[in-house]
């Protein structure tokens, strides 16, 4: 499919979807405008909330507090997946004692921890950044683990007869291979310290997306739930994409990387 | 004259769990002579390459010494390169970078490393190669990078397990002169694993078989008394090459034969 094409059919898509968004609000097909315009607002409502915030500048701030949550999240969270994969990965005595532990914990939903970090770290963004964190941490643990785990072995045999010793190994065998797992993991594990952080917004904050989402809905303003949920998807989208750019250039060894261009 | 590498009544065993130790390699005797090229020659399954990583040190007999150049052998052979059958290269470097990489792990400083890297990668073959990656070589040029990998440190000893055997045929011929010719010019100790006779005999001084495993054991010793310099492709023609190949052949089938009927041993 051409480039063209395929652009042209995502445009097609969002079109559909907002003409029958607004078939749906607007006339009385599927019953009453009013009623319909209480649960689903209007197109044209919605565009204007997210114009005004962005005429105002007030939602600025509000992106650059979740931006912040979500950054402090993916890094924390994956320095120390980083340190403590690479550390079980290498002494599978250990590894084994705590890997009970390591996969209940995972099992948690983080939701239920979010009111616990919020009595822990306050209101304020470190309870978003702890909630994101739980959930950056094991994907990127279980991706280094993996990745030191399956070094392939003859490049460490070979390694090994080249006279490395284990420093230069973690250097030049096993860094290398475990980033590249941590890497074909970067997309999903962004998103989940975006959803951290709105979630933890969500649930007691007094600023950032899932904070603006939850004050609209507070009031019934649907208009301001669906402006602020636009306003994310456009927000991880912009992400993902310069974790695709990002990607592209640190990945360049990749076989099935060169072959996406 | 010490030998290169040298193996006394060498055992190999493998723990199997719940059952005897798997002895691949029982009672092996064999001595590389400094600057020999001996090729090992057996069926699938007679623990020729689990000879050959007793002498890289990376397998440890059971019983029976290995000895490297007159010392006994404890960890890893720091004389010795080897060349691995599948791929080794790091793919996350550039070609260059494996090859300059053999010297900066040694302590050579980075800039000189990959001066000589690139000198290598010439005399290899691969000019205007070094920025690629592995995965953009094919399968004959990454060996060439591979040896060149080996070579730079300059080992004494070279160790290679069926190093050209994932490659076609036409380019297995030209690697074969390309390692003969880089042999030449400094003759190091080779042990060369393959289960192909004809580039055995072709390539080396010397031609041992092993027997079909379990327990396999050094069967025939066959010296190899072709002109050199030689022409891998040319000298298969010769009647020299013909006799000496009806010779070994002979022994040979015998043990390949025996190995198709019972094939239960392990891989090579």
């Amino acid at each position: 499919m051409s480039r063209m094409l395929l652009l042209t059919l995502q445009v097609l898509v969002a079109v559909v979807a907002v003409a029958f968004w607004w078939v749906l609000t607007q006339t009385t097909l599927f019953g009453d405008p009013s009623r319909t315009q209480f649960f689903f607002s209007t197109p044209m409502d919605v565009l204007k909330q997210i114009v005004a915030w962005f005429s105002s500048g007030q939602i600025w701030y509000h992106l650059w507090i979740t931006l912040i949550e979500a950054a402090l999240a993916f890094v924390i969270g994956t320095v120390a997946a980083l340190i403590l994969g690479f550390w079980l990965a290498r002494r599978p005595k250990v590894a084994a004692v705590f890997d009970p532990y390591i996969k209940a914990a995972n099992a948690l939903p983080r939701v239920v921890l979010a009111p616990i970090f919020t009595l822990w770290f306050g209101l304020g963004i470190w309870s978003k950044v702890a909630l994101g964190f739980t959930l950056v941490f094991f994907i990127v643990f279980f991706n280094v683990y993996q990745g030191v785990k399956e070094v392939n072995r003859t490049v460490l045999q070979n390694a090994r007869m080249l006279g490395m010793s284990e420093r230069q190994l973690l250097r030049h065998v096993y860094l290398p291979s475990a980033l590249s797992w941590v890497f074909s993991s970067l997309h999903i594990s962004i998103g989940f310290a975006v959803v951290g952080a709105v979630v933890g917004e969500y649930l007691g904050a007094s600023a950032g997306l899932g904070y603006l989402i939850a004050q609209a809905e507070g009031m019934f303003d649907i208009a301001g739930v669906f402006a602020g949920m636009f306003v994310l998807s456009a927000f991880v989208l912009i992400i993902d994409w310069l974790v695709t750019v990002v990607e592209r250039r640190l990945l360049v060894w990749r076989p099935d990387n060169d072959q996406q261009h | 004259m010490v030998s290169a590498v040298s193996l006394r009544a060498v055992d190999i065993s493998f723990n199997v769990t719940g059952k005897a130790p798997f002895r691949a390699v029982a009672n092996a005797d064999l001595d590389v002579a400094k600057g020999e090229f001996v090729a090992i020659v057996g069926p699938t399954g007679s623990g020729k390459s689990t000879l050959l990583n007793a002498a890289a040190g990376l397998l440890k007999p059971s019983a029976g010494v290995v000895e490297i150049h007159g010392k006994p052998l404890s960890g890893l052979n720091r004389e010795a390169g080897y060349l691995f059958q599948a791929d080794a290269l790091m793919p996350w470097k550039t070609s260059r970078d494996n090859v300059a990489i053999a010297l900066e792990i040694a302590g050579t400083p980075r800039r000189e490393a990959l001066a000589r890297a690139d000198e290598w990668l010439v005399r290899v073959g691969l000019r205007g190669f070094g920025d690629r990656y592995p995965h953009m070589l094919s399968g004959g040029q990454r060996k060439r990078v591979a040896m060149a990998q080996v070579l730079i440190r300059d080992p004494a000893i070279l160790l290679m397990d069926e190093p050209f055997g994932p490659l076609d045929a036409q380019t297995r011929l030209i690697m074969g002169d390309l390692l003969l010719d880089l042999w030449q010019q400094d003759r190091k100790a080779v042990m060369f694993v393959t289960h192909d006779l004809e580039e055995a005999i072709s390539l080396s001084d010397r031609v041992v078989i092993l027997s079909t495993g379990p327990d396999a054991r050094i069967m025939g010793d066959f010296p190899i008394g072709l002109e050199r310099p030689r022409d891998v492709s040319e000298i298969k023609l010769t009647p020299e090459f013909q006799s000496l190949h009806r010779d070994i052949w002979h022994i040979l089938k015998e043990q390949v034969l025996k190995a198709y009927g019972h094939s239960t041993g392990m891989k090579a």
